[in-house]
């Protein structure tokens, strides 16, 4: 186990394990976090399975990993590492098995005053439009070639079929579509799970959430995401559902002939990788952008029913009841991009797993009004505590491959959760604080429960007093729908 | 129970041990079922098989695990009854042979959304055989 001992202080919120530390390290790990949150981190198994992602061939600079990092499957929750490209490696363990696990937020605005006498309503609606639970189908379900024309559009798809505006596509990171999708190296089991999946949130810790905006710090970004103190706001949290799994699945599975293939020697096999230019990895990078544009047009679907849920509790009673969408980011993701490195630009490959792209002013692909704000960076909170909304910076373009944190991170095992708290006294709770509760089961819910997480407010301290994410406004939750 | 489970802090992960290699897969299965709490309807019994060759027998316990998986999530069915078989012979591919029996799935408390390799090594022990596994819910 690696102790806070191990670590060398570079300043109050960044720590670093040396190159130095493990003779198959290919460079160092950098931790963004306060010494209170290490003493919390160090009681799992992140910081190794960290140093074990530092020994990914081609890696290019410092893995890094974010304060709300915890224990993963060989790649740590919280983590970011970039390869070379086209000669370094894609690893599918590195992204996860929720290929483009992601947030989107939309803004309201609807008054919180206004809003308070609908909420039990819209949150009954918002649970029966949007399917929550463990193997629900979703409200679109198509056949195999329509779902190969999907995972090749992305939202595009969406905003064809009439589930979209230009300006959700706008704004969606990468416009809701990668580029470079391939639906035939997506196998039949994969496209079987996905065709009746789209538009349902799922279960473990994806949700539908209604806020408020508690508090604007960022007046000018604030206003610029279409953010409006004391009102409404909607974040839904999923991503690429069976499809996703199991596109992962089939690819790990590949991958331990490929790494025997290439050489590759590696400390856990979940870290399985192949190079980016070989067959193997080319056919994964096909398949998980198809997988990643399959999870946009989830969100994307899941916003139109959320979009359902708000028209038929406030048409008619509110002039104004629209949702607008702020942004849509990926949290487990590989991407090629262009980075600094070494006082260069050049191409690498950044694997995100429970990290959110966090680029800052003037990065190209950015929607035009997000120039000179840098990004929204999208940090839900763990259900009964604070969401924030935060936008990049150009430390983190230099600091932490353009990412930041995704969330409060767990620090509760779910064994240890659904020991100590009953769902049905959380729901109680919760309700009692006012914030209303759909959920399909009450174990489930109790697994989620705040205090399973770490503190958010410290989690987003620690990146803003790093300078990878700064303040724009902080959600309180209103009403959540969990599966 | 040859199972028990293992303190992690986002996902599942078991410790399962057994006299023979047939059985410890076996006894996985039973522990996944353990983990996600399903509740089996009485009629139809179905029957499923399942074979499959890997290069060794990590992989082939997390092809046999993964069928599980697909099968509750797609057809809502899992499974309380196995009959294995498994070649091992040195410089062979592994093969596994595996009839299912089981029955739809009337409630569930999680589903498993993935067997992972972490750390996945089938280890001989005074107990026979053992592994510790992680599952991604």
């Amino acid at each position: 186990m690696i102790s806070i001992h191990n670590l060398t202080r570079i300043t109050d919120y960044e720590w670093e394990i040396p190159q130095s530390f493990r003779g198959d390290m290919r460079g160092p790990v950098r931790i963004f976090s306060t010494h209170k949150l290490l003493e919390q981190i160090a009681g799992d198994k992140s910081l190794e399975q960290a140093v074990n992602a530092a020994t990914l061939p081609g890696l290019v600079g410092a893995v890094v990993v974010m304060p709300d990092m915890h224990q993963g499957y060989g790649f740590p929750i919280g983590g970011v590492a970039a390869t070379e490209f086209p000669g370094g490696v894609i690893s599918p363990g590195a992204i996860g098995y929720d290929i483009n696990c992601g947030v989107r937020l939309l803004a309201s605005s609807i008054e919180l005053e206004a809003a308070l006498p609908h909420l039990d309503s819209l949150a009954t609606l918002l649970n029966q439009y949007c399917p929550s639970g463990v193997g629900v189908k979703g409200v679109v379900h198509v056949n195999v070639p329509e779902l190969e024309r999907l995972m090749r559009s992305g939202s595009r798809w969406a905003l064809k079929n009439g589930y979209a505006n230009e300006n959700d596509i706008a704004r969606t990171e990468e416009n809701g579509c990668l580029e470079g999708a391939d639906p035939a190296k997506v196998s039949e089991r994969a496209k079987a799970r996905g065709r009746t999946q789209i538009g349902a949130v799922g279960a473990g810790n994806h949700f539908v959430e209604v806020d408020v905006v508690e508090a604007v710090l960022d007046p000018k970004a604030a206003a610029v995401f279409g953010l409006h103190a004391g009102c409404l706001a909607v974040q839904i949290h999923c991503g690429s559902r069976g499809l996703g799994h199991q596109v992962c699945t089939d690819y790990v599975q590949d991958f331990q002939s490929a790494v025997r293939k290439y050489g590759i020697d590696l400390p856990d096999r979940e870290l399985v990788c192949a190079p980016m230019d070989s067959p193997e990895g080319q056919a994964y990078l096909g398949a998980m952008r198809a997988a990643a544009n399959f999870a946009f047009v989830n969100r994307q679907l899941l916003s139109y029913s959320a979009r359902r849920a708000f028209e038929e509790t406030f048409a008619g009673k509110l002039k104004n009841w629209q949702l607008t969408q702020v942004y849509d980011i990926c949290h487990n993701m590989g991407k090629v991009e262009t980075h600094a490195v070494d006082g260069k630009r050049v191409k690498v490959c950044v694997h995100r797993k429970g990290a959110t792209r966090a680029f800052g002013p003037g990065t190209p692909g950015l929607p035009p009004e997000y120039q000179q704000t840098g990004q929204p960076v999208l940090v839900p909170g763990s259900m009964g505590t604070a969401s924030w909304v935060l936008a990049g910076t150009e430390t983190s373009m230099l600091r932490s491959w353009g990412s930041s944190c995704h969330g409060a991170g767990r620090t509760m095992s779910r064994a240890k959760a659904k020991h100590d708290i009953r769902g049905d006294d959380l729901r109680r709770e919760l309700e009692g604080r006012g914030i209303k509760v759909r959920a399909g089961s009450m174990s489930g819910l109790a697994e989620e429960a705040p205090s399973a997480y770490k503190d958010v407010d410290a989690v987003v301290e620690t990146v803003v007093a790093a300078g990878i994410a700064r303040k724009v406004a902080r959600l309180r939750p209103l009403a959540v729908v969990k599966g | 129970m040859p199972f028990e489970e293992l303190f992690h802090t986002a996902d599942w992960s078991l410790r399962v041990w057994a006299a023979d290699l047939d059985h410890l897969f076996v006894e996985t299965a039973r522990g996944m079922n353990a983990l996600t709490g399903f509740k089996l309807a009485e009629k139809p019994r179905v029957r499923r098989t399942f074979t499959a060759s890997a290069p060794d027998a990590e992989s082939l316990l997390v092809s046999f695990l993964s069928e599980l998986v697909y099968y509750a999530e797609q057809d809502r069915l899992a499974f309380d009854h196995f009959d294995l078989s498994l070649n091992l012979e040195d410089g062979q591919p592994c093969h596994l042979s595996a009839t299912l029996r089981g029955a739809p799935i009337l409630s569930l408390d999680k589903a498993i959304k993935a067997v992972t390799y972490h750390n996945l090594q089938i280890q001989q022990t005074a107990r026979g055989y053992e592994i510790e596994i992680v599952f991604d819910v």
